[in-house]
């Protein structure tokens, strides 16, 4: 397959929803360009902001910190320590390696050392799934570091996959709330500083290519706390979809920032106040991360009292779906 | 050929015949958009031809997490 742009260099990459397929050299001017026009026609940042990127090791982020950089903005790292065994370690060194490899600011937040609320443990000691709880730390701790630091933006890696997975998700429940903050900017709110998702006009796989084709060496597994998780089944279905109707996601995503997105956001609006504990920005006395830590820090129950989540959490991978069940004879291979 | 899977653990099977990287991610019941397939340090696309002595990665792309997001 032949580079639809250029025409002259094999293809690495499909981008089927535009119709087209990239060499390397054209994919990575292709990825930049969205990249730009999501900063520019959002205004997300302008050239001389100063830039937090949320990075935790993986694809997305690491790609988005590698771009911004490659664009000339500065750009510094904020990765938040999550205490998950086997796998925050590991991709805190990924973050450090790419710190030094571009000369570029990290900041380093251990959520368990500095707040007691690893999230292994934070999710068996409350009712909340893992993905839930971390979540909500690191959207408190973006805010507060960023202020803390001086920056204006934080930047996070979500991608079109995400925002659409997360759209179906708010829709399938018709979180109104949800549905009205939903969108590539949340600008900058009394206490609250400009989040952005200059990402979001780009699918995962092409994050992943991207990754790939620079050289960014990212952690490839998966969270082992998001097996299971809601997010990867609405991926799935939403790829199931892609694969009959190139598309479908990004008008899935765009028609509602669009045309749907100013609905919800005229009918809610919420009025903050700062949090009685900490001063963050909240709707209630305490924030929620105050509340978080308050419910981590409260003596159990006894056993058996309250129905709750298994003391055993993470909860298990999933049972594998038809779909990806060999149809061919798998042979292992002596190594 | 040689596949290097990585669904949910890593490990590495055997498969023989030469075939398209469509077919094999048909066969093997993966949704391109999910995967990238990788040889030595390329990307391949969906008609790109695997031969029998090719050792290819097929890297999943897609990774979970909260799907509220709030301020």
């Amino acid at each position: 397959m032949r580079c639809t742009k250029c025409r002259s260099q094999e293809a690495c990459l499909e981008v089927r929803r535009h119709n087209a397929a990239y060499c390397e050299g054209c994919f990575l001017d292709f990825f930049r360009d969205q990249v730009v026009r999501a900063i520019e026609h959002e205004k997300m940042f302008r050239r001389d902001d100063r830039v937090l990127v949320a990075v935790s090791g993986g694809k997305d982020s690491l790609a988005l910190w590698d771009v911004l950089l490659d664009l000339g903005y500065e750009a510094a790292g904020l990765y938040i320590g999550l205490g998950i065994p086997g796998y925050s370690e590991p991709s805190r060194e990924k973050c450090e390696a790419f710190a030094r490899a571009h000369d570029a600011r990290l900041i380093v937040v251990d959520l368990a050392e500095e707040y007691g609320l690893g999230i292994a443990e934070t999710a068996q000691r409350t009712a909340r799934a893992p993905c839930s709880a971390c979540g909500l730390s690191k959207r408190y701790l973006f805010n507060k570091v960023a202020l803390d630091h001086g920056y204006r933006v934080v930047a996070t890696g979500h991608n079109l996959d995400d925002e659409a997975a997360t759209l179906l998700g708010n829709l399938l429940h018709w979180q109104t709330g949800y549905l009205a903050r939903q969108a590539p900017v949340l600008p900058e709110d009394d206490g609250l500083v400009k989040k952005v998702k200059p990402l979001y006009r780009l699918a995962e796989r092409e994050t992943a290519a991207y990754a790939v084709l620079r050289g960014i060496d990212y952690i490839v597994d998966e969270c082992p706390m998001s097996r299971g998780a809601k997010s990867l089944l609405y991926k799935d279905l939403l790829n199931q979809l892609e694969a009959v109707s190139p598309g479908t996601k990004q008008s899935f995503l765009f028609g509602f920032l669009e045309k749907a997105r100013p609905l919800f956001h005229e009918r809610e609006a919420v009025e903050l106040h700062p949090c009685e504990r900490c001063g963050q920005p909240t709707t209630t006395p305490l924030c929620a991360f105050c509340r978080l830590r308050e419910e981590v820090a409260r003596p159990r129950r006894p056993r058996g009292r309250r129905h709750r989540r298994p003391a055993s959490a993470p909860p298990g991978p999933p049972a594998p779906r038809p779909a990806e069940r060999p149809v061919i004879p798998l042979i292992p291979v002596e190594t | 050929m040689k596949v290097i899977l990585r669904h949910p653990e890593r490990r590495e099977v055997a498969i023989e015949g030469r075939r398209r990287v469509g077919e094999l991610l048909r066969e093997l019941g993966l949704q391109p958009e999910a995967y990238l397939v990788i040889r030595g340090n390329r990307l391949l696309t969906r008609d790109a031809q695997l031969e029998d002595t090719d050792t290819v990665e097929i890297r999943p792309v897609i990774s979970g997490g909260a799907t509220r997001q709030e301020r």
